[in-house]
């Protein structure tokens, strides 16, 4: 089968996918493809229903669907070509994508490949819970895509394991939904989601967040009958005597997402173990040349506007790299220490002024994060609390950069 | 007497500790913008809301469409609002925007369809 050529393909039509397109069209580039492997657009947004999405980048705060609308109707009015029901099964290191859909096999070569395929959640063989396999066990996104686009309640009673966010706004969904949410149990002593989804999707209802809590075995047979909870010490080690049951029909996890990236192996995309996505430079490009990454499928991100923002950076760099045939050499490499979770990107140029986005590994409160080069500070930024839950950014003017020594990234206590 | 509160007005979900006099707010601290303070207020004299479910869809290509409310309501009046929409059905096609509820229950807020979803052909 002969390939069709393109300038760029971009993997996964969520709002990564949907940003990175219409900007390389706004920036002229125009022959390129998305291809979605779900029968629409919009990635996981259809099933976001809540509101809450796009206070930054349109100042008024929408639903997940009505976020993914206005920017497929952008890639309409741009004309840009799509294919959904259409999975790409591999790509190779010099970028030729095979794909499958319905009408069959698709090979396309491609000057630049844009990985925005998302990410998926973790699931009970990444926690390792003992116990029984009753029904009733389901992750958060399974079950909001019961609950909000299938029209399936998938129980009564239930439990929520983990405090992400995703987790915190199903027990708002169940509840509404006519379900008793027993509690959310966390293993962490902080919760994982944003402190504002703790309050209007539990505090609201009265739903009880146990911190520093595990499950400890699943009871039931056919169906899920009850679970057994436990109280965890700092080092995560179950208190003896804490343990008590719990009647519910439905587990649910949310215990985490990690980034999409089984392409990326076979281009020989190398990954981050902090973040589970590739590594990265300003212009977002992996270890391979040509292949670029954004959104959930690079870090996980808790925000849609800056998955948008983040691919629209992608694709300006990426219409330079298209017209240029290579981008400036970014060989100073950001190192942190082991209060940051992780940092994206990894390796910068020195040459412009970049943003730089990270996470906490642990809270901190008081102190100052500090940029470090050849022992000197670039920068310090001061700050009373820091979450794992928020994303934080720091603004990195190139005139500060002194050289091309790698920069840390450090926590300094008051 | 202190009381503190978790500002969900904008995801950075400030932490505010309001002092206050008998009902009255005397300072507020953490807030990192002004509508912190305004949340505050809100909270102790009427706090509100804003939540998102679904509907049955008839005829449409999906069997469910998604509804939210265009401005917060009271929270004590979330139950019966919910209540109320999930009496409603649509018929397709429907688009992002379309009323389902205006109004409802007098609250000043309208009930909207959040998703455009075609009739099955
Ligand atoms: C279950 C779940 C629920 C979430 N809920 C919320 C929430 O409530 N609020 C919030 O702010 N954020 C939520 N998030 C985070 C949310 O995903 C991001 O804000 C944003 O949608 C990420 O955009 P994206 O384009 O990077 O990824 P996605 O929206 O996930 O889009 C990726 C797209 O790539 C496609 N794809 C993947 N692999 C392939 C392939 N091989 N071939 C073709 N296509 C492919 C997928 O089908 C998908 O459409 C949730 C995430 C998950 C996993
Ligand atoms: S006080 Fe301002 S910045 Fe803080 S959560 Fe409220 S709206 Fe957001």
């Amino acid at each position: 089968m002969t390939a069709i050529h393109k300038e760029a393909v971009i993997v996964g039509g969520g709002p990564g996918g949907l940003a990175a397109a219409v900007k390389l069209k706004q920036q002229g580039i125009t022959d390129i493809i998305i291809l979605e492997r779900e029968k629409q657009l919009g990635g996981i947004l259809r099933q976001c229903i809540h509101d809450g999405f796009g206070l930054t980048r349109f100042g008024e705060t929408l639903s997940g669907p009505e976020y993914a609308q206005r920017f497929i109707d952008l890639v309409e009015q741009e004309k840009i070509e799509y294919r959904t029901d259409t999975t790409v099964l591999s790509i190779s290191p010099e970028k030729h994508l095979t794909a499958v859909s319905p009408q069959g096999l698709l090979e396309i070569d491609s000057a630049a490949v844009i990985l925005t395929t998302g990410c998926r959640e973790r699931t009970r063989g990444s926690v390792a819970i003992p116990g029984e396999r009753p029904a009733g066990i389901y992750t958060a996104g399974v079950a909001q895509t019961y609950l909000n686009l299938k029209n399936i309640m998938v129980g009564k009673k239930v439990v929520i394991l983990g405090s992400g966010d995703i987790g915190l706004i199903m027990a708002r969904r169940f509840t509404l939904e006519g379900a008793k949410v027993e509690a959310v149990f966390e293993l962490q002593p902080y919760p994982g989601g944003l402190a504002r989804n703790v309050e209007q999707c539990l505090n609201d209802f009265d739903i009880p967040l146990y911190l520093s809590h595990t499950i400890t075995d699943i009871i039931g047979g056919a169906r899920l009958e009850a679970v057994i909870v436990s109280e965890v010490d700092e080092q995560k080690r179950v208190k003896p005597g804490t343990s008590r049951r719990i009647e519910c029909d439905t587990l649910i996890l949310s215990v985490g997402l990690i980034p999409e990236n089984e392409l990326s192996a076979g281009a020989s995309v190398a990954l981050d173990p902090r973040t589970g996505g590739a590594y990265v430079d300003e212009n977002f490009m992996t270890g391979v040349e040509g292949i670029f990454a954004a959104g959930n499928a690079l870090h996980v991100h808790d925000l849609v506007d800056f998955v948008s923002l983040e691919a629209e950076k992608l694709a300006e760099a990426a219409a330079k790299f298209i017209r240029r045939g290579k981008l400036p050499v970014c060989g100073i490499k950001l190192v942190t220490d082991k209060n940051i979770g992780h940092i994206i990107p990894q390796s910068i140029s020195g040459t412009k002024d970049v943003t730089l986005t990270l996470r906490v590994g642990r809270p901190l409160t008081g102190g100052a994060l500090k940029l470090q080069q050849d022992h000197q500070d670039l920068l310090s930024q001061k700050f009373i609390k820091l979450v794992p839950a928020e994303m934080i950014e720091i603004k990195l003017a190139k005139e500060l950069i002194k050289s091309t020594s790698e920069i840390k990234v450090v926590i300094a206590h008051e | 007497m202190n009381r503190r509160f978790t500002c969900i007005v904008c995801p950075n979900g400030c932490e505010i500790t309001a002092e206050l006099d008998g009902g009255k707010i005397v300072s507020v601290a953490g807030a990192r913008c002004k509508k912190g303070g305004a949340y505050v207020r809100q909270e102790l004299t009427c706090p509100r809301r804003t939540f998102s479910t679904s509907i049955i869809l008839e005829g449409g290509k999906l069997p469910l469409v998604s509804v939210r409310l265009t401005k917060p309501i009271p929270k004590e009046k979330i139950f019966a609002v919910n209540e109320l929409i999930h009496r409603q059905k649509a018929q397709a096609p429907v688009r992002i925007g379309q009323i389902v509820l205006e109004n409802v229950l007098g609250l000043g807020s309208d009930v909207i369809i959040t998703k455009n979803a075609d009739r099955l052909s």
